[in-house]
């Protein structure tokens, strides 16, 4: 669906991302995992056409219909519901996807004053309102409790399930466990490895990867 | 306006001219400020918003107009309104409508700097978001102008209070004629000539006061509607 | 929301222009400060208004700046007091036809204590003299105004070169008679003034006339037409009504009505075929 192609991604005199070549698949969720700074959310920004590649290049399969869900998304100073409908959908799609991600409740409320968890599962419902084809979440969860959490992980699933290629990046190994179909392990702006999800949790084919599942400080 | 009366006699027993002064004063400047916000905050939204060469260059100019001497403003618009001039067939020099031209120049530069300002600053946070939901220039400037509205009535607050407080343009093409064009600014500088000093400084502190009574109803307004919509 | 705005701030602009064209019926006349600051158009245009049902609608410059906004077209009639420059203005073809009004003197106004003796001389000439001679601190208007032009004549038949012999002690300020007043009285300096801003002058301080009745600080005032051969939109038939009743027998004794503290400030002359 989405080709990396020897993609190299330099700001001034650092690289980001390193001759990566990467193939996203259809299907169940692709998981990014790796320490700060491997380049986690480069490869997300560049799918999501942020960032030009410095060279190689990105490759779509058919029209890109995308939608991204920040690590610390912004919310226009308006109600719940008009930060949906900004995403240019109607009245009744609106409340269908606040209902999906639980906050039809807070519709009229300014979306500014809800909680860091509920502006990240209303993030979600406004990148949903773009209609993707892949949808993009950068450490959806880093900042919230565990509830929070496991109410953006059922989002993330039940929106899997109906056919939206989710690409997220994750710090957290258990949550990459849950959700992954394929796990991608990142270190300095390369893949380490890159594996079907059960297999590469239960044995890790590279060093790194087994060190970095030990909970090992990659450097 | 008697001569030997205190300021605060003429509020209290409401003299018709302090009121028509008042009323003058207060239809100039927040027109003017209206007219200078139309044209200054799309003006510096477009500048926040896009990139050309010599985009540095443009905003220290308009920074720099913030300090458009009045006296020199007055008297551009005094030329270009005159019977003798440019625009001398619209025949609205000494007339309150010349006055509003006059201050709405004098104060366009703030606002346009000042919004560039916040909406430039609010960009720097909303650029990722609406750059991800693909929001097209037209549309873009609208978001930004409509979430930064309480700032820019800031910035529209700051261009009438500028306004308010000027003599030196509104002197010259309004010619402080009374009845039609004195505003509390030029009244001021008359009864000065005329060494009413006391009756200056106390129409000077009722002019004050009035400011500070825009200012805290606009700030009314501003809780109010924080309130409603975060 | 931005259209919205859009069309209120426009729907503001215009609201202004309507009262300007419903004010049609009026003219706009350039006049002196001290016509202005002596009260005495605030006194008899109500007269007027009353009388005629129209506006007359008073810029108050300098002589010199009031007969400029009238050669730009600005103003409908002028109004001022400084006979030289008058003629000027109708030789230049500006003006339709010059009207003597009124007249009244200049006084030299000083620190009430004299501290230069300047008030015992015989004349202003020697007044003046006395001036220069021991630098005595002295204001001029610096203008071109009516009362600046008299000045600067009164300087050259007392035979000083005022331009030459100024110093430290004379100071030019180029503002209007109540500014000059008032900066004299903060800085105890002597200043020539016409005797109408003065009476109605409320911040005197120390400040008193020192001399006053010699017969070259006589003050005459004309009122002239500008010419609508030179500015077709000039309001000729109104702009003469007001000529007109200036020179009447009717506004000749208003005019002389105009006391402060029961003292009269300005003589109707227009009879005098000298004047």
């Amino acid at each position: 669906m989405i080709g990396f192609v020897e993609v190299t991604v330099s700001v001034g005199t650092v690289t980001l991302l390193d001759r990566l070549t990467l193939a996203i698949a259809p299907g169940a969720p692709t998981v990014l995992i790796g320490p700060n700074g491997a380049g986690k959310t480069t490869v997300l920004r560049a799918a999501m056409g942020l960032l030009q590649p410095t060279s190689g290049r990105i490759v779509w399969d058919g029209e890109p219909r995308r939608a991204i869900v920040f690590q610390r998304p912004t919310m226009l100073r308006r109600s719940a519901a008009a930060n949906v409908r900004y995403a240019s959908v109607g009245a009744d799609r609106t409340r269908e996807l606040l209902e999906l991600v639980g906050l039809a409740h807070a519709a009229d409320r300014p979306a500014r004053r809800l909680s860091s968890g509920e502006q990240q599962r209303l993030a979600l419902a406004r990148a949903l309102a773009r209609d993707p084809k892949v949808l993009f979440l950068d450490e959806p969860t880093a900042s919230l409790d565990p509830a929070s959490t496991k109410a953006i992980e059922d989002v993330i699933r039940a929106v899997s399930a109906r056919g939206i290629k989710v690409v997220m990046s994750t710090h957290d190994l258990g949550e990459a466990r849950r959700l992954a179909g394929e796990v991608v392990l990142l270190h300095r702006g390369r893949i380490v490895e890159a594996a079907a999800a059960p297999g590469f949790f239960d044995a890790p084919r590279t060093v790194e990867a087994r060190r970095f599942m030990a909970g090992e400080l990659l450097v | 306006m008697p001569d030997d009366v205190s300021a605060l006699d003429l509020v209290l027993t409401g003299d018709p001219a302090l009121f028509a002064i008042v009323r003058l004063a207060l239809i100039v400047s927040l027109s003017a400020a209206f007219v200078a916000a139309m044209i200054g905050i799309p003006l510096g939204a477009w500048i926040a918003l896009s990139s050309f060469r010599g985009r540095d260059a443009v905003i220290v100019l308009l920074n720099a107009m913030m300090g458009l001497p009045p006296v020199v403003v007055g008297l551009v618009v005094y030329l270009a309104l005159s019977r003798s001039g440019p625009l001398g067939s619209w025949g609205i020099l000494f007339t309150p409508q010349a006055m509003v031209i006059a201050q709405a120049i004098l104060v366009t530069p703030i606002i346009a700097a000042l919004s560039r300002q916040t909406i430039e600053d609010l960009w720097l946070e909303y650029r990722d978001e609406l750059t991800a939901l693909e929001i097209g220039p037209l549309r873009r400037v609208a978001t930004l102008v409509w979430d930064a509205r309480f700032s820019l009535i800031t910035a529209l607050l700051a261009g009438f209070g500028r306004a308010a407080a000027e003599v030196g343009a509104v002197i010259i093409v309004g010619g402080n004629i009374e009845g039609f064009t004195r505003t509390m600014t030029t009244a001021i500088a008359l009864e000065t000539s005329k060494g009413n000093l006391p009756l200056a400084i106390g129409l000077g502190l009722v002019l004050i006061a009035i400011v500070v009574v825009v200012n805290a109803l606009a700030w009314a307004f501003r809780r109010a509607a924080e309130r409603l919509s975060g | 929301m931005m259209i919205r705005r859009s069309l209120i701030g426009l729907l503001a602009v215009l609201a202004l222009a309507v009262p300007a064209l419903a004010q049609e019926k009026s003219i706009t006349v350039a006049s002196t400060t001290s016509t202005q600051d002596s009260g005495l158009f605030g006194y008899l245009l109500p007269l007027f208004k009353a009388r005629t049902g129209f506006d007359v609608k008073v810029v108050a410059l300098g002589t010199g700046q009031a007969l400029d906004t009238a050669r730009r077209g600005d103003a409908d009639v002028v109004f001022v007091h400084a006979k030289s420059e008058e003629d000027k203005f109708l030789a230049e073809g500006f003006g339709v036809k010059r009207y003597p009004v009124m007249y009244n003197d200049f006084v030299l106004i000083g620190p009430r204590t004299d501290p230069g003796g300047v008030g015992q001389s015989k004349d202003i000439l020697a007044a003046l003299r006395t001036i220069k001679d021991k630098e005595l601190p002295f204001i001029s208007r610096g203008d071109r105004s009516g009362t600046h032009v008299a000045e600067i004549k009164l300087w050259k038949e007392a035979g000083i070169d005022i331009a030459d012999a100024r110093g430290s002690w004379y100071k030019s300020i180029g503002q209007g008679m109540g500014a000059a007043l008032n900066t004299a009285s903060a800085s105890y300096a002597y200043v020539l003034a016409d005797r109408g801003t003065w009476l109605s002058f409320r911040n005197k301080g120390g400040l008193d006339i020192v001399m006053q009745g010699d017969k070259r600080l006589f003050n005459q005032y004309g009122v002239m037409l500008v010419n609508p051969a030179r500015h077709p939109h000039v309001k000729k038939d109104l702009g003469q009504q007001f000529i007109d009743w200036l020179v009447s027998p009717e506004g000749q004794r208003d005019i002389a009505a105009y006391k402060i503290n029961g003292e009269q400030l300005f003589f109707p002359n227009a009879a005098d075929p000298n004047a």
